[in-house]
């Protein structure tokens, strides 16, 4: 069975003004439908920087990345990115417009349409009071979950998060991370997901790829995370030997 | 007494334990203090910037009034009574209805072709680095120099009328909205940018869907400088000669009114150029801010 997104031998570089950085060096994986995929590893690792070159804002330098077949080479909405920065609502749209725009410019939907999937999506992340207002009234929390529905409600091919809870407060980013699994239970969609935080890497993703950095290469893969069960200690288990290997690396300093 | 038996501590085990207490002092809402009160209404009056900024007018004026009196000399400085006066019949009569048009009128041509000038250099600027360079020496250069000081220039270019003014309000309005229009589209964040891409939007579409909304409080900024300096461009040129022959603006209407020794007239001239600015300042663009940047919880 193909793949739907596949990275092979993918080395990512780019310029500084002074020097030119090798960000990942020939990283192959694979994606499958309905994953939840999460690329973790400690900073430097390139894990942003390969999930915008999933995105099409970077192009590597060598191997290449095919979602569904074709060769990925530039933006498009068939990708829709969740960043981390809560300013990436568009801060003259309310919430609804927020999340019609890409339906009514990317997929050129009907407005009435394109009205009432976002209103679906809008609900599904429970903010349907506050589909009116301008995203400066809305915490960040709320922020993000609009860029969630918004990324949701296109039904892209696959979706990728940017750390996108990694700027909430440690509450919020329980609820979300919650919230974000049972949207997954509903609908299934794909996703990939950059973190830098081992429990929340075991809590969101099915799998989860290990990256060392400078330059970042893929250090292993975690396959079957959601047996890990939070209850019985395995989940605690499981960070640990994570956490290890990871340290691990730092440890032979290469 | 107050020294605890140490045998009455077997309690100390189990207290241990973490444990939660309920409290019921967020339940009890009914006994809720006092959280939100009407003010007086004095001082919501006071409260308003519009009152206290009116309050300062009429003292002003009312100092004005006072010591023209007691200067008795209306030649050189006529009472404020005596000012409204001459407006009231300048405006009855026609003339300063029909000045102030023949300026605005001048005034907004120059301002909206300056505006699609602006619009032409930052579009080339953002798309082409050769473009980004032209504006910024442009800038450099043009920004300091005072439309005023090209008047005599354009009166040779353009001969005394329309074409000469136009040609001072376009410098005037042009480098002060480029520069800034230009300085807020290099400030829209990169996440933005990204999301703008993500959409696929591209060119023209890309700039008025995502560069100029995300950029417009530094544009509403460069709108308004570039508005100010046009108004006092426009005044300023026309003292040295009227728009045409027979039909000439405010300015001209100021220095007329000064060769003819009406002084009354030449404050209700001056008082009318502050009053347009006052009104164009507080209603159109302050209106559109509330409507823009206050609603989108932006600013410059």
């Amino acid at each position: 069975m193909q793949p739907l997104l596949d990275v092979s031998g993918v080395t990512l570089r780019y310029k500084t003004p002074s020097v030119l950085v090798t960000a990942t060096e020939r990283v192959s994986f694979e994606v499958n439908t309905s994953d939840r995929f999460v690329l973790l590893g400690p900073s430097g690792c390139g894990k942003s920087t390969l999930l915008k070159a999933v995105g099409g804002y970077l192009h590597p330098s060598e191997g290449e990345i095919r979602i569904k077949g074709r060769k990925v080479t530039e933006p498009g909405a068939d990708r829709m990115m969740v960043f981390q920065e809560f300013d990436q609502l568009l801060p003259w749209k309310t919430v609804l417009d927020n999340v019609m725009f890409p339906l009514l410019n990317a997929r050129k939907m009907g407005r009435s349409e394109a009205r009432d999937r976002a209103a679906a999506y809008i609900e599904k992340v429970g903010l349907t009071r506050a589909m009116n207002s301008y995203p400066h009234t809305l915490s960040g929390g709320m922020k993000q979950r609009v860029a969630i529905a918004r990324g949701m409600a296109m039904e892209p091919d696959i979706l990728l998060m940017d750390e996108p809870f990694a700027a909430l407060d440690a509450l919020t980013r329980r609820t979300c991370q919650d919230e974000l699994l049972q949207l997954w239970e509903e609908t299934r969609f794909t996703v990939m997901f950059v973190t830098h935080s081992i429990a929340e890497a075991i809590k969101i993703g099915n799998r989860i790829l290990l990256l060392s950095p400078h330059p970042g290469r893929v250090k292993a893969e975690v396959v079957d995370v959601e047996h890990a069960s939070p209850t019985d200690g395995s989940a605690g288990r499981l960070e640990r030997e994570i956490h290890e290997l990871l340290f691990a690396q730092d440890g032979h300093g290469e | 007494m107050p020294i605890p038996n140490a045998k009455v501590t077997p309690m100390s085990t189990t207290a241990a334990q973490p444990r939660i207490v309920m409290r019921s002092d967020a339940s009890a809402a009914d006994t809720m203090g006092e959280v939100e009160r009407k003010l007086g209404t004095l001082e919501l009056l006071w409260g308003t910037a519009f009152v206290r900024k009116a309050l300062i007018i009429i003292v002003l004026a009312v100092i004005w009034e006072a010591y023209a009196r007691f200067l008795d000399n209306p030649l050189l400085f006529p009472t404020f009574i005596e000012t409204l006066e001459a407006m009231r019949e300048r405006i009855a009569d026609g003339t300063i209805p029909a000045r102030a048009w023949a300026s605005i009128k001048i005034l907004l041509m120059g301002y909206a072709s300056g505006i699609a000038l602006a619009a032409t250099l930052t579009i080339l600027a953002v798309n082409t680095r050769i473009g980004t360079d032209f504006l910024e020496t442009m800038t450099a250069m043009f920004n300091p120099l005072p439309a005023i000081a090209l008047l005599p220039l354009a009166l040779i270019w353009f001969g005394l009328g329309q074409g000469s003014l136009v040609f001072v309000l376009i410098h005037s309005v042009l480098w002060a909205v480029a520069l800034n229009t230009h300085s807020g589209f290099l400030g829209v964040s990169q996440t933005l940018r990204m999301v703008g891409r993500n959409y696929g939007l591209k060119g023209f579409a890309y700039v008025t869907r995502i560069l100029v909304p995300a950029a417009f409080p530094s544009i509403l900024t460069g709108l308004k400088i570039g508005w100010a300096f046009a108004w006092r461009t426009l005044i300023a040129a026309e003292l040295v000669f009227g728009v045409s022959s027979g039909q000439g603006g405010l300015g001209w209407f100021i220095f007329e009114n000064r060769n003819n020794l009406e002084i009354p007239a030449v404050f209700a001239g001056l008082l009318t150029v502050i009053v347009i600015g006052l009104v164009v300042e507080n209603l159109v663009f302050r209106t559109v801010e509330q409507k823009t940047i206050r609603k989108w919880g932006v600013s410059s």
